[in-house]
């Protein structure tokens, strides 16, 4: 249960899909203009990596990990269907999405007007597959999978909102015509990124004893280099 | 690096009669370039552009990977563009994208590990890299293969430059080398906020201004 908490509370905070890892960017920037429909693009991502990441995981775990298929028969045990990752998941996310359009559609017209537009868009969201193909190499439960799915969907909801509502206000600023839009806006993101990175050095109350060597080590780590996983490899080389 | 390797081929096969290179297909080739770059102008496929560019290594081969993957899904999905019924075209594209992310990531896993190990999840977020289900949504769907192909190669190009430049900067401020190679002078610390995805963010912001103010492109 504790460990739990920590991953929900790191998967907000900490490891952000979009300050820590820059996932789902693109759709980050197109819709932030304007704050109600950020809201509901993040709601509709709350919704698809809380209930993709679990469906990955188990996709993940019962048929492509090497020796997944165990459950079938013992002879399968050597077989290794890691090479098939990408079409699985991206295939399981697009149609989920598309499934969800159509059920929504149908039995929640209201809702299918406030939410429906943004679904086709996050088929093709970063975020949605970034988590998934962070399963792989995290070692997670399946309901520790799930509290990470629904984690990062409430860190990226939370990171568009206010980056939207940031925007709202910047309507009254004269910034420099070249720099308006796209170019403020990540100047922004980077400043948001900055204050996200405090959140690093958060030390997490839910911790039994492994975890915490564990955290002493990355401590290490993230001093030498804040967080980012392709850097802290560069920087050990 | 990518316009002189352009420009040479442009007038190498400009020769023969046929407009192989006509005057609105050399346009396919340079203007993602400039003035109608993915990253700055179209705003796609920024995640990785600020991910993988902490050093030019992983960039270069980063670019490479997209620019193998969004030439050949343009041709294919161009290929079969009469074919793929309008309701399910995402589903097929991603298929298709996601397949050749594969064997590009095979590829890298064989003959690159290192750098394949530094990329890590990011080979396969090619798959939804907006640059790629862009360019098939507004181009390779409703244009021939060859134009397709030409169009891939212009704007993977134009992505790439990007990225290099992003990559050049923060891996000399950053560390003070260049591919690895220590190019400042020893006493040079290193500045940390380069490496930080922020620094990255900030860099990528004033990028995009040196450029829209030269080519006077404003957002409204």
């Amino acid at each position: 249960m504790e460990n739990l908490l920590n991953i929900f509370v790191k998967s907000i905070f900490i490891d952000n899909m979009i300050f820590a890892y820059f996932l789902g960017m693109c759709s980050y920037l197109a819709v932030s203009k304007k704050y109600k429909t950020a809201a509901g693009l993040g709601m509709a991502v709350i919704f698809v990596l809380g209930i993709t990441i679990p469906l990955n995981w188990l996709a993940y775990n019962y048929l492509l990990k090497e020796g997944a298929l165990t459950w079938i028969s013992e002879d399968f045990a050597s077989i290794d269907l890691e090479v098939l990752k990408f079409i699985v998941f991206i295939a399981i996310v697009a149609a989920f999405v598309q499934l969800t359009e159509m059920a929504v559609e149908k039995f929640s017209p209201s809702l299918y007007n406030s939410l429906g537009i943004f679904l086709p868009l996050i088929a093709v969201n970063c975020s949605i597959l970034g988590g998934a193909l962070f399963l792989p190499t995290r070692d997670y439960e399946f309901v520790e999978a799930v509290t990470f799915g629904l984690g990062s969907g409430i860190g990226w909801f939370l990171a568009v909102v206010s980056l939207a509502a940031i925007r709202e206000k910047m309507a009254y600023a004269d910034v420099p015509k070249p720099l308006r839009g796209l170019g403020i806006t990540f100047i922004i993101v980077g400043l948001m990124a900055f204050g996200f990175m405090s959140f690093g050095g958060f030390e997490l109350p839910f911790k039994n004893k492994e975890q915490q060597e564990q955290a002493e080590a990355e401590k290490v780590a993230q001093s030498e280099e804040q967080n980012l996983p392709i850097s802290a490899v560069n920087n050990s080389k | 690096m990518s316009t002189e390797t352009l420009e040479k081929e442009v007038q190498e096969v400009k020769k023969p009669a046929e407009p192989l290179f006509s005057k609105k297909r050399r346009k396919l080739l340079s203007n993602p370039l400039d003035e109608d770059n993915p990253i700055t102008i179209q705003v796609l496929g920024i995640c990785s552009a600020l991910a993988v560019t902490v050093a030019m290594k992983p960039t270069l081969v980063m670019a490479i990977a997209v620019t193998a993957v969004l030439v050949l899904a343009n041709v294919v999905i161009s290929a079969l563009r009469n074919t793929i019924p309008n309701r399910i075209r995402i589903i097929v594209q991603l298929v298709v994208v996601a397949s050749l992310v594969a064997i590009v990531d095979q590829v890298l896993k064989a003959y690159s590990y290192d750098v394949w190990k530094e990329l890590s999840v990011f080979i396969g977020l090619i798959i939804t890299n907006c640059i790629v289900m862009g360019r098939l949504e507004a181009f390779a769907l409703g244009n021939k293969p060859w134009d397709a192909m030409l169009d891939g190669l212009g704007n993977s190009f134009g992505y790439a430059w990007i990225i290099l430049a992003i990559a050049f900067f923060r891996e000399l401020t950053g560390s003070g080398k260049l591919f690895g190679v220590k190019v400042l002078p020893d006493e040079y610390m290193g500045n940390g906020v380069m490496m930080s995805p922020a620094g990255a963010c900030i860099l990528l912001g004033v990028l995009i201004w040196i450029i829209r103010s030269r080519n006077g492109y404003v957002e409204e």
